[in-house]
């Protein structure tokens, strides 16, 4: 059989329906689109894509059982070394992790690993009637500070392990930047449910409204008997640019904006939480959050989306489908533009008038590409004389966060880098005694895999330790 | 959930529960606060502690009925849950070796001032205080007030109840007459606490306030809480679910602040409406 060059292509929603709903926009592999991709797979010797996965899935031998049609027995090998194989088929990098490393993609495109994950982990949730098998117990305990992405995943490891587990949540639902951060029209909230229950069939115990650092701290939770916490308490306050303007009503974080909409449901009529709606929005970033942002701000009934990044399209930091998507859905991209000034209504015969202190506009400086930074990223310099207005409502920033301060501030030689990145060696463990921490709170805004892959690491440790 | 263990109607408008929250009421410290949802589908607001129970676990709260979600909490009874209640965010108000404070409330933030004020007389500090309301009817606190302060002026802007005025009127006679306060520590309206810190300012008093942003996750996280200072003038943004809620006044963007605290009134005033339709219709 000829191999086929291209990947299968992902069915998706069609763009001018899509951009006004919050239904999942790819659609996923059919059975037969799931076996023909997976005949792609070259089953070579040496398996770069292994090393490409921050958890190490074991990818050819998963594909090898789904060339059988064995799906089944396809996640389950997948299941040996991710959580979360439903999530990260959705929001994994994969262009830039597995499958930038796969043999054929030398050649031609490399196998759509991600899709394929997608395909295995989805038709287990719906066709799987085998309840995971709790361990049994080994008698020690261990608290996770957090349930996104970092901490789900060392939770799901120790549980499997036989360790007794807890879940501390800051917010009245599970699954963190899974739940408040990324829309449901690229990853289905009831998918992350669906995760965070069968690690309660696991025996992993979920405490929601529990802010550590406040409600209780990391050294109360040794004293309740916990032998060691694992720290994936996420991505802390989002940053500004420093321009004025940015307390003008309107401007959000997108921390804020998304939070509104998909931990809140603003995005629902009947939901009790506020959001600005409509009109002209321009949204300032170029990294998933910033798609995430702007293509929500589509779907609530935008008129006109605007991405303002200082870069060119071949440095955005976004997941490329991402890219892809966001321009079908006809989102504006005003590339080399940085912002100056955000501008706001101002009735100078009224000082009552209503409409004061609302966002009129923004105003942005052209850009050009200089020397490369340290980085290796050419910088951008501001063309002088270039500034011109944005007429907009709304204005989302999406230039990152810094690290929460609770923990570090109530947590006794919990030492952190200048940054505020709780610091940690190669196995995850930080400068105080069994406390481990893994994700955004150690190394800033990263990726959901990334965070996966740390609190892997933690994991490991920590069975390793109380092997001893 | 947790269990409304009590509930009382200050005025027609304010209403006191108290929540069991252990593991809330277990650190609870004046200045700090709570964010709550009432419903699956609620919006998290905050609310500033009111005062805290470690035996029974109660954490009392006091609202003010200002939108759909205070309305829908004020329909709750006692015995009843509400969903989600966490806590206590925020730093507290810093009360160590402060011995003569004036504490100056405004409405619904007399509720929140009177713990800052029981706290400073149980370390042994004076307290004069100084609350005031739009009218008699709105009058919350007298008693507890007069109990935790050696002073207590009451005011109204109507003239109903007490000395008619605002509160920087007996506060500006006091500092007038030299009456010396180590610190003034003000929680109420925005507008109050901005003409409060203008008072004090000729006289060198550090004033503290108590800010009360649009808050969503309470924990540092979204930002929609941030305010500008000017520190030593340069302006720095803050936030206040995590950097205070308390804040020096001299240095708080106040008309900033009061700007975006009006962002969602449209919005608000649609909500509490079509609320209050619902519960008419039940």
């Amino acid at each position: 059989m000829a191999l086929d060059p291209k990947k299968h292509a992902m069915p998706v929603q069609d763009p001018q329906v899509r951009a006004h709903n919050f239904n999942e926009v790819a659609l996923g592999y059919t059975h037969e689109m799931a076996l023909a991709e997976a005949q792609r797979c070259l089953n070579c010797k040496n398996r770069p894509c292994v090393q490409g996965c921050p958890v190490n899935i074991s990818i050819p031998e998963f594909i090898a059982c789904l060339k059988k049609d064995d799906i089944e027995g396809a996640y389950q090998v997948i299941n040996k070394t991710s959580s979360l194989p439903a999530v990260c088929g959705r929001v994994c990098p994969q262009e830039s992790q597995c499958e930038s490393k796969c043999t054929l993609g030398i050649k031609f495109e490399p196998v759509g690993i991600g899709r394929l994950e997608r395909f295995v982990a989805d038709w287990h949730n719906a066709n799987s009637t085998a309840a995971p098998q709790k361990a049994a117990s080994n008698g020690h305990k261990v608290a996770i500070v957090g349930s996104g992405p970092s901490g789900l995943t060392c939770a799901g490891d120790l549980a499997k392990a036989g360790f007794e587990v807890t879940v501390y949540e800051a917010l009245h639902v599970a699954g963190g930047v899974l739940v408040y951060g990324i829309p449901e029209f690229r990853l289905p909230k009831s998918i992350v449910a669906k995760e965070v229950d069968t690690l309660k069939q696991l025996g992993v115990e979920f405490v929601t409204n529990a802010v550590i650092g406040k409600t209780l701290t990391i050294d109360e939770l040794f004293e309740d008997g916990n032998e060691a916490v694992f720290v994936g308490s996420g991505a802390g306050l989002p940053n500004f640019m420093g321009i004025p303007g940015e307390s003008l009503k309107g401007v959000y974080s997108a921390n804020e904006f998304l939070t509104r909409s998909n931990l809140m449901k603003a995005f629902r009529d009947k939901c009790d939480t506020p959001i600005m709606k409509g009109g002209k929005v321009v949204v300032v970033g170029g990294g998933n959050v910033a798609m995430d942002a702007a293509r929500t701000a589509l779907r609530l009934g935008a008129e006109k989306v605007y991405i303002v990044y200082r870069r060119s399209m071949q440095e955005l930091p976004a997941r490329k489908e991402e890219v892809e998507h966001a321009e079908e859905e006809g989102i504006d991209f005003q590339l080399l533009r940085n912002p100056v000034e955000i501008l706001g209504f101002q009735n100078p015969e009224n000082p009552r008038d209503e409409r004061n202190g609302f966002v009129t506009g923004m105003k942005v400086v052209k850009m050009e590409l200089g020397e490369p930074d340290a980085k290796g990223r050419r910088r951008p310099v501001a063309v002088e004389g270039s500034e011109y207005v944005l007429d907009c409502d709304t204005v989302v920033i999406a230039i990152g966060t810094s690290p929460n301060p609770l923990i570090k501030s109530t947590t006794a030689g919990l030492e952190v880098n200048a940054h505020g990145g709780i610091i940690v060696n190669e196995e995850g463990l930080t400068s105080r005694e069994n406390v481990y921490a893994g994700g955004d709170a150690v190394t800033g805004a990263a990726t959901v895999i990334s965070a996966m892959g740390a609190g892997k690491t933690a994991a490991k440790a920590i069975i390793d330790h109380f092997a001893k | 959930m947790y269990k409304i263990l009590c509930k009382k109607e200050l005025n027609p408008t304010v209403t006191m529960m108290e929540i069991e929250a252990p593991l809330v009421a277990n650190k609870a410290k004046a200045g700090q606060f709570i964010i709550l949802r009432v419903d699956e589908e609620g919006e998290r607001i905050p609310l500033t502690i009111a005062g805290a129970n470690k035996e029974t676990g109660g954490v009392k709260i006091i609202f003010q009925i200002v939108g759909a979600t205070t309305e829908k909490l004020n329909h709750k009874k006692e015995g009843e849950y509400i969903q989600d209640f966490a806590g206590p965010l925020g730093k507290p108000t810093e009360i160590e070796g402060k011995k003569s404070v004036c504490i100056v409330g405004g409405g619904v933030g007399c509720a929140i001032a009177l713990p800052v004020a029981q706290a400073f007389k149980e370390q042994g500090a004076e307290v004069t205080s100084i609350i005031g309301f739009r009218s008699k009817d709105l009058l919350i606190l007298e008693d507890e007030f007069r109990a935790a302060s050696s002073e207590l002026i009451v005011m109204s802007d109507d003239g109903s109840y007490g000395r008619h005025g605002n509160v920087t009127v007996p506060l500006k006679e006091m500092l007038d007459a030299g009456k010396h306060f180590d610190e003034i520590i003000t929680i109420g309206p925005v507008i109050m606490m901005k003409f409060v810190t203008l008072t004090a300012k000729p006289y060198n008093v550090p004033v503290t306030v108590s800010m009360n942003p649009i808050m969503i996750d309470g924990t540092g996280m979204c930002g929609g809480c941030r305010l500008t200072l000017n520190v030593d003038g340069k302006k720095v943004t803050k936030f206040a679910c995590v950097d205070g809620p308390d804040f020096n006044g001299y240095e708080v963007d106040f008309d900033e602040a009061m700007s975006r605290g009006r962002m969602y009134f449209p919005f608000e005033r649609h909500a509490h409406e079509e609320t209050c339709n619902l519960f008419k219709q039940a």
